[in-house]
């Protein structure tokens, strides 16, 4: 009874939220004269911003045999320029009392500041200078190389997860770079230096293949006067080209691998299928593939958890995850973690059994309208930080989509039919675009 | 350089207005008081629910129990099974976690503003009836379980359970309070009742909100939210003396990178040199790649992607300690650095430059804490947790703004004890000095 009674409250209220969402994001855009691309988010709440530049060159635009040197450069971004010494950088972040830090991923490597909003201005001057004045010597290299593979024995070689996630990408894309770890294969970082370095740093940082975003406490004009007088004297590179990247060949066979660690306790069985991106103009696949990726395993009333862990108990746990904003083919995932006594095999039977029957059974409505509600409410729970509406835009703006693409993407989510999904669903579920992992403790100590 | 920094510092002074946040105290009809920053231009709510004591509250041989019970509260309560009160969440489109710590039982909610009244209904009946049902506890259980079995191959839960039990040993801060496998396969749907009536007791909670929600309305739902859980609950656990000696400890694991914990005994926040310390703190380990132990270990030497120090205030005990992490065959290099820096703040204390940028960082970084509701709701709970003064935020610059040359020298030789720190480390470690003690970890 209680339920009906809240989804009735539910469906008035949708009502209402659609109603709060015509006011949209406050969101400006606009491009400098040497190509640099500019967003601002306002929010003036507090009087702090985020201060972010994004560069359209991550992992995957690296040349074979330099993995990792996009996020070695990001590293070494805060070594010293003309203008100043390494680490000077974040210690006048510091005393400014703000915090700085950078991240690489595939499509993208990005740096940022959080700091008080009159320091905007010292903040643009210091990342224009190492955009194009960095200075680097042997020293620095040698140093930081040291830094990114402990960085590498910290996410990576401590964490079978992390080292099976490696394999499974390997596995997946035959010629894409994403196949690739970002933060590279050891060997070849061992042999990154300055040379390579150099050659990422002179081609891809550069305004036309930079996004300034700001959020926070900042007006529009107040941005634009202070890009065109710090990032816009910098010329364009004209030798950037368009970003190109080795795609995939049809795949045509299914693989399978095993991973065994000793460090495994608990082991589980994860498929990934090779599965189409958002698109500039064209979102409406990759909207219908992020409300399946909800259906299958996002919460406790999604089919699998329902299935697996509640029906019938052969799970744990159990998720479906679907990254949607990728520059080229990204992948579908699914997760299962099995109960005590429960084999590999079991699981994995069980999860292809349960997806099975969700294609067969089709789309329960009342699931669909309800992940629809909570979507709509999270652009509401979103506008209380900025930092992370900069992210999305960032991220979208590396991965070839538009801001019009952004703004028209809670539209394109809202206009997604139960037919859709399953639709989807039949497209991405191909066995021969998959890669099945079991990660297993070793044999010794297996169960 | 020099030059440039100390023209920022100078015009640094001027903090940004933010800390000038204005927190309101409401008090419900049925006494329950709550801090509220209103906040109306996003149609939500951020509420934040602790209760204090937490998994420390659990009785001995019931280790685990109150972690447990917590992970049930959203499993199922008044006329409601798990299914059911995921798809009444689902339908109002709000949010509720719920988790345990040594010292806290935590309850952070979300909700709109336009069904807060059905949403605070719901969570209420999470707190007040929740139902423990004989398949949710087998369920649940099963995960947790699960996850122990994880943390004991994993090298930062062994490295922690160890440090933990050498700081704390039999106080419950010396054990995991997610409990064993044997104590928490042996728990009772009575002892979760028990658990549930001795850690979410009236006597013991903090409320805060965030959001678009007035004083009035906030002292209106307090009563029906709360009001019907026990005045009280189990005795709060006692103070602990920390027991570390000098040392290194290690814990044989194969894994290529070792992982060790290092530290001592703190200083209480009710310390009259609590904010030296704090500001001491910034400069030898907390404070980001400025900080001394990341220009020596990671950036002079590149031994590590990361080392930092905290000060650790508890409930019962205050700690100072730190992490690093370095290749198997590098880490006695980055224990025998970390030793000696110790050692020569505790000496030396700190120069003039580090002691205003570490000023200028804190007072200049602490207004962009409050970033939004859900930080503020945050923020609003952990200062009354604390027992710190409504007002704190508008203080707590002027305190950080006060410490001297003196007070870090003072509060470093005081503090610092190079002859008591103990290092714990899990991995395969060379070159340590011959007196490291060799242990196993537990379930290996």
């Amino acid at each position: 009874m209680l339920r009906r009674a809240l989804l009735a409250a539910a469906l008035s209220a949708s009502a209402l939220t659609a109603q709060a969402l015509e006011t949209k994001e406050p969101v400006t855009t606009f491009t400098l004269d040497n190509g640099m691309e500019v967003v601002v988010i306002e929010d003036h709440r507090a009087p702090a911003v985020m201060h972010m530049v994004w560069y359209r060159a991550g992992s995957a635009d690296e040349n074979a045999g330099s993995s990792g040197v996009a996020h070695f450069l990001e590293h070494l971004l805060f070594k010293g320029t003309e203008k100043r010494e390494p680490g000077e950088f974040s210690k006048v972040v510091a005393a400014n009392g703000g915090s700085d830090n950078a991240f690489t991923s595939y499509d993208y490597t990005g740096y940022f500041q959080r700091i008080a909003s009159d320091r905007l201005d010292l903040m643009m001057e210091m990342e224009a200078d190492r955009m194009v004045n960095l200075q680097l010597d042997e020293g620095d290299i040698a140093t930081e190389r040291d830094v990114i593979i402990e960085e590498r024995n910290t996410r990576v070689e401590n964490d079978p997860g992390a080292l099976f996630s490696e394999q499974r990408s390997a596995a997946q894309y035959l010629n894409h770079r994403y196949g690739v770890p970002i933060i590279g294969w050891r060997h070849e970082m061992e042999a990154l230096n300055l040379e390579k370095a150099l050659a990422f740093y002179e081609l891809n940082y550069s305004p036309n293949n930079a996004i300034l975003i700001v959020a926070g406490d900042a007006t529009p004009e107040e941005v634009r006067r202070l890009a065109e007088k710090h990032y816009g004297p910098i010329p364009a590179n004209p030798e950037l080209e368009a970003r190109s990247r080795p795609q995939e060949p049809p795949q045509t066979a299914e693989r399978r691998l095993v991973y065994r660690d000793a460090r495994v306790a608990q082991p589980y069985v994860m498929r990934t299928y090779l599965a189409p991106e958002r698109d500039s103009g064209a979102q409406e696949k990759a909207a219908a593939l992020v409300m399946l990726s909800e259906i299958l395993g996002g919460g406790q009333t999604s089919i699998l958890t329902q299935k697996l862990q509640f029906e019938t108990q052969k799970a744990v746990y159990t998720s479906a995850f679907y990254d949607a904003t990728s520059l080229d083919d990204t992948t579908f995932g699914l997760i299962v973690v099995p109960a005590e006594g429960v084999s590999l095999q079991e699981a994995e039977d069980a999860m292809d059994a349960t997806v099975a029957q969700f294609i067969e059974e089709g789309v329960d409505q009342e699931q669909l309208d309800r992940i629809k509600f909570q979507m709509k409410a999270q652009q509401i729970y979103a506008r209380d930080s900025s930092d992370s509406i900069a992210r999305r835009y960032g991220s979208a703006l590396t991965a070839g989509l538009t801001v019009e693409d952004v703004q028209a993407w809670p539209d394109v989510l809202q206009a997604v039919t139960a037919d859709d999904v399953i639709e989807a669903a039949r497209a991405v579920f191909d066995k021969k675009k998959s890669v099945t992992g079991w990660l297993m403790a070793s044999e010794e100590v297996g169960q | 350089m020099k030059y440039i920094l100390s023209c920022f510092l100078s015009f640094l002074m001027v903090s940004p207005a933010l800390a000038e946040i204005e927190i309101t105290e409401v008090t419900s009809p049925g006494g329950i008081t709550a801090w509220l920053v209103p906040e109306p231009s996003i149609p939500f709510v951020s509420l934040e629910i602790r209760f204090k004591g937490g998994a420390s509250l659990d009785l001995p041989e019931e280790r685990g129990a109150t972690n447990l019970m917590v992970g049930l509260l959203e499993e199922g309560a008044g006329d409601m099974d798990a299914q059911g009160f995921a798809q009444a969440t689902e339908e109002l489109a709000a949010s509720f976690g719920y988790s345990a710590s040594d010292d806290a039982v935590s309850v952070s909610a979300r909700f709109l503003s336009e069904n807060r009244d059905d949403a605070v209904d719901l969570l209420r009946k999470t707190l007040v009836e929740p139902r423990f049902d004989e398949a949710a506890i087998a369920r649940v259980r099963a995960q947790v379980m699960s996850g122990l079995r994880s943390d004991a191959t994993d090298p930062d839960a062994i490295v922690g359970a160890e440090f933990d039990r050498i700081m704390f040993g039999d106080h419950p801060y010396g054990s995991h309070y997610e409990g064993t496998l044997d104590s928490v396969a042996a728990l009772t749907r009575e002892d979760l009742v028990d658990a549930w009536k001795g850690a979410l007791a009236r006597d013991r909670v903090y409320v805060s909100a965030a959001g678009d929600i007035t004083p009035e309305e906030l002292a209106g739902l307090l009563d029906g939210l709360l009001g019907d859980l026990p005045e009280t609950g189990r005795p709060q656990p006692a103070d602990v003396d920390v027991q570390a000696s000098s040392g290194i400890t290690v814990i044989p694991f194969d894994t290529p990178q070792s992982v060790a914990l290092f530290g001592h005994e703190g200083i209480p926040m009710d310390d009259p040199d609590f904010f030296p310390a704090y500001v001491m703190n910034v400069v030898l380990g907390g404070g980001g790649f400025e900080a001394r132990l990341m220009t020596e270990v990671r950036e002079k030497r590149g031994l590590t992607y990361g080392v930092y120090t905290y000060l650790a205030n508890k409930e019962h005990a205050s700690l100072i300690a730190g992490r690093v992490a370095s290749a198997n065959n590098r880490v006695a290099e980055a224990v025998q650095v970390i030793t000696d820096e110790w050692a020569k703040m505790a000496q030396d204390g700190v120069t003039q430059e580090e002691l205003d940028q570490a000023k200028t960082y804190l007072t200049g970084s602490y207004p962009l804490r409050f970033d939004g509701n859900g930080p503020i709701a945050e923020i609003l709970v952990g200062m009354q947790m604390d027992d710190f003064p409504i007002d704190y935020a508008k203080t707590r610059n002027e305190k950080v703004e006060a410490v001297t040359m003196e007070d870090v020298q003072r509060v470093a030789e005081r503090l610092l004890k190079p002859d008591s720190l103990r290092f714990v480390v899990v991995g395969q470690p060379e070159g340590l000095p011959d007196s490291a003690e060799v242990v196993t970890a537990p379930g290996q």
